[in-house]
């Protein structure tokens, strides 16, 4: 602490050339943080995926449907605890940019499948009684400035026509990462409206959860043993893995953001890097004076490395929380990253990077000053 | 008392014995210092005068511990610091050795007050032992009312008496200075001497001196002057015989 003051004054000398470097720190750590919640936002589905969950799609394609029927031939099946469906509605809310999932929903099993959706027990009961009721995230009922008991319109896009719902109950997430965009309506409601050749009687998916995790495998086969070499042969796997592969279809998502990202920390490298070794030749009498009046070689090394430790750590916090921030605004793509959520513990590794490259930028210049010889500083000054 | 032919002076606070000092410049080899002997007394103050060249600051490097010697040694109040580690080195250099420069060498970012106190800051003293320690030795040197002052705003008569103020501040045993006056006018470079000669005369201060002014080297008690690397005794000051 006592070198603070010695510290403060030497990081202040040039104040443009601080204010440059702190700078460039932010920014880099402003990009780490939205790169690393977009890279979150794309895994969320495999984060929060339920460990005893699994997913059974058409063995064809997801957007090939399945009977109803087999809702019941699932339950048979040992291991089996519970079983719920869904389907993908895909309508429009006013202008195509307004994009949030829409799932027609078992609403006797949703519950059960989703405990870590939370709704009022009295908005579930109004939802349970009105057929066109639905069930709206709080984030997208914020966004659209939706109200409890409003009338919001959808148009259909699988499903022609104008579809209109009453909001009857707003869900919670029981964790930071559950996503809050998603739009909950009756499979009966749909079902009842749809025409025969409009996959009347089939769902999008089902869900199943199982009694042991352990025994997750075994079910799964067993799952598709069941359906084979039926006209709707099933594949299941793991909620995780399921939501994995989802993730690999968009793309190598996490070596594009370590592209992108460690371009900017090797330019912030040697951006920060030829800063420090600038301000340590412009001090080199100084630093020479220090090791005359008593500083060991040691001192003088740690002395260098605080400031850039100083200078990262600075940057860092800043880079940091203005990334928070601009996260707490939320998704701006409009719908696409539904959980754009930076998590506490990306914001402290964000830290640590910038840590590491305060001090992988001040190791060179250090090391400089701790060997320098004094009578030959001395004698250049 | 001081003296040059090394065969006396046992408890010298100073002793320098058959030192050398060579430097490689290519394949030539310059002998800066050859065979050199010194005895230098408590409370003296000697001035080392010669030619560009003649190896005075070389001397007072090797005298301070910043450079290490060829051959020979030097002792230091019973400290033999030619064999020391550069470790060893630096610690008892913070300890025994005040350095005064003819830049003064004053950190610019730095006041009046902290850059005194930067020796202080290796010690294990207590922040307000620190600030009557720095405030004892600025007003040694006359400048008490100057503490928050940075070096550019204070003249180079003051800056070299707050270089002054930082060498003592730590009372080390010796100090040596390098030209101390080299960058003044007569009248910062009088006050300068007249404060060197104080602290000699009032504290009881060991004071080695390089200068090229003979004006300087008169206010020392004793004179030596260096020629191609031997040392040669010259005048005492009167009063101090």
């Amino acid at each position: 602490m006592k070198f603070f003051p010695f510290l403060l004054a030497n990081l202040l000398r040039k104040k443009v050339r601080f204010t440059m470097t702190i700078g460039s720190f932010t920014v880099a750590l402003f990009l780490y943080c939205l790169l690393a919640t977009i890279d979150a936002s794309f895994k969320q589905g495999v984060e929060v995926a339920g460990a005893d969950r699994l997913v059974v799609i058409n063995k064809t394609s997801i957007i090939q449907p399945l009977p109803f029927s087999y809702r019941e031939r699932l339950m048979q099946l040992p291991g089996v605890k519970h079983v719920t469906y869904a389907i993908w509605f895909g309508g429009i809310y006013q202008s195509e940019k307004n994009f949030f999932p829409q799932m027609v929903i078992d609403v006797k099993g949703h519950r059960q499948m989703y405990p870590e959706f939370k709704i009022p027990e009295k908005q579930w009961e109004a939802f349970l009684k009105d057929k066109e009721g639905c069930i709206v995230g709080r984030k997208t009922l914020e966004k659209y400035g939706w109200k409890l008991g409003g009338r919001v319109p959808l148009r259909g896009t699988i499903w022609p026509g104008t579809w209109e719902f009453n909001i009857r109950g707003i869900y919670e997430g029981s964790r930071n990462e559950d996503d809050l965009t998603q739009f909950w309506f009756h499979y009966d409601f749909l079902d009842e409206r749809r025409p025969p050749e409009f996959g009347k009687g089939t769902v999008g998916w089902y869900m199943v959860k199982v009694q042991n995790i352990d025994r997750a495998a075994a079910v799964v086969a067993a799952i598709d043993k069941r359906f084979a070499n039926s006209a709707y042969e099933t594949k299941t796997d793991t909620e995780k893995s399921f939501a994995a592969d989802f993730v690999k279809q968009i793309g190598n998502i996490k070596l594009i953001m370590l592209s992108v990202g460690g371009v900017v920390f090797f330019t912030l490298l040697l951006v920060t890097g030829s800063t420090m070794s600038m301000s340590v030749r412009e001090r080199t009498g100084e630093l020479a004076t220090l090791k005359t009046i008593g500083y060991s070689d040691i001192t003088v090394l740690l002395l260098v490395m605080a400031e850039s430790l100083t200078i990262a750590l600075i940057g860092g916090i800043i880079g940091v929380l203005s990334g928070k921030l601009y996260t707490l605004i939320g998704d701006p793509t409009g719908g696409l990253l539904p959980t754009f959520y930076l998590a506490p513990p990306k914001m402290v590794s964000g830290l640590w990077l910038a840590l590491l490259i305060g001090m992988l930028s001040g190791i060179l210049p250090a090391f400089f000053a701790m060997r320098l010889k004094i009578v030959e500083a001395l004698r250049r000054t | 008392m001081v003296s040059v032919n090394g065969n006396n002076h046992s408890n010298a606070l100073i002793q320098v014995r058959n030192l050398d000092k060579k430097y490689q410049r290519g394949s030539e080899e310059i002998h800066v210092l050859q065979g050199l002997n010194l005895d230098v007394d408590e409370k003296e103050f000697v001035a080392f005068m010669g030619p560009s060249g003649s190896g005075k600051t070389t001397l007072l490097n090797l005298l301070g511990g910043l450079d290490l010697p060829s051959a020979g040694s030097i002792t230091v109040a019973g400290d033999e610091i030619t064999h020391m580690s550069a470790r060893k080195l630096t610690s008892w250099r913070a300890r025994h050795v005040g350095f005064i420069f003819q830049m003064y060498n004053l950190i610019p970012v730095l006041t009046a007050f902290q850059n005194v106190e930067m020796p202080l800051l290796l010690t294990t003293l207590s922040k307000s032992e620190r600030r009557s320690h720095v405030e004892a030795a600025l007003s040694v040197v006359g400048l008490a009312d100057r503490m928050p002052h940075y070096p550019r705003q204070l003249s180079g008569g003051q800056e070299q008496r707050v270089a002054i103020a930082r060498a003592i501040v730590s009372d080390p045993t010796f100090l040596l200075c390098d030209e101390p006056t080299g960058d003044l006018d007569r009248h910062s470079a009088d006050d300068i001497l007249n404060l060197l000669e104080h602290l000699v005369e009032g504290f009881g201060k060991t004071i080695l001196m390089v200068t090229h002014d003979p004006r300087a080297a008169e206010r020392a008690k004793v004179v030596l002057h260096l020629d191609k690397g031997v040392l040669i005794e010259g005048q005492k000051r009167a009063d101090s015989l």
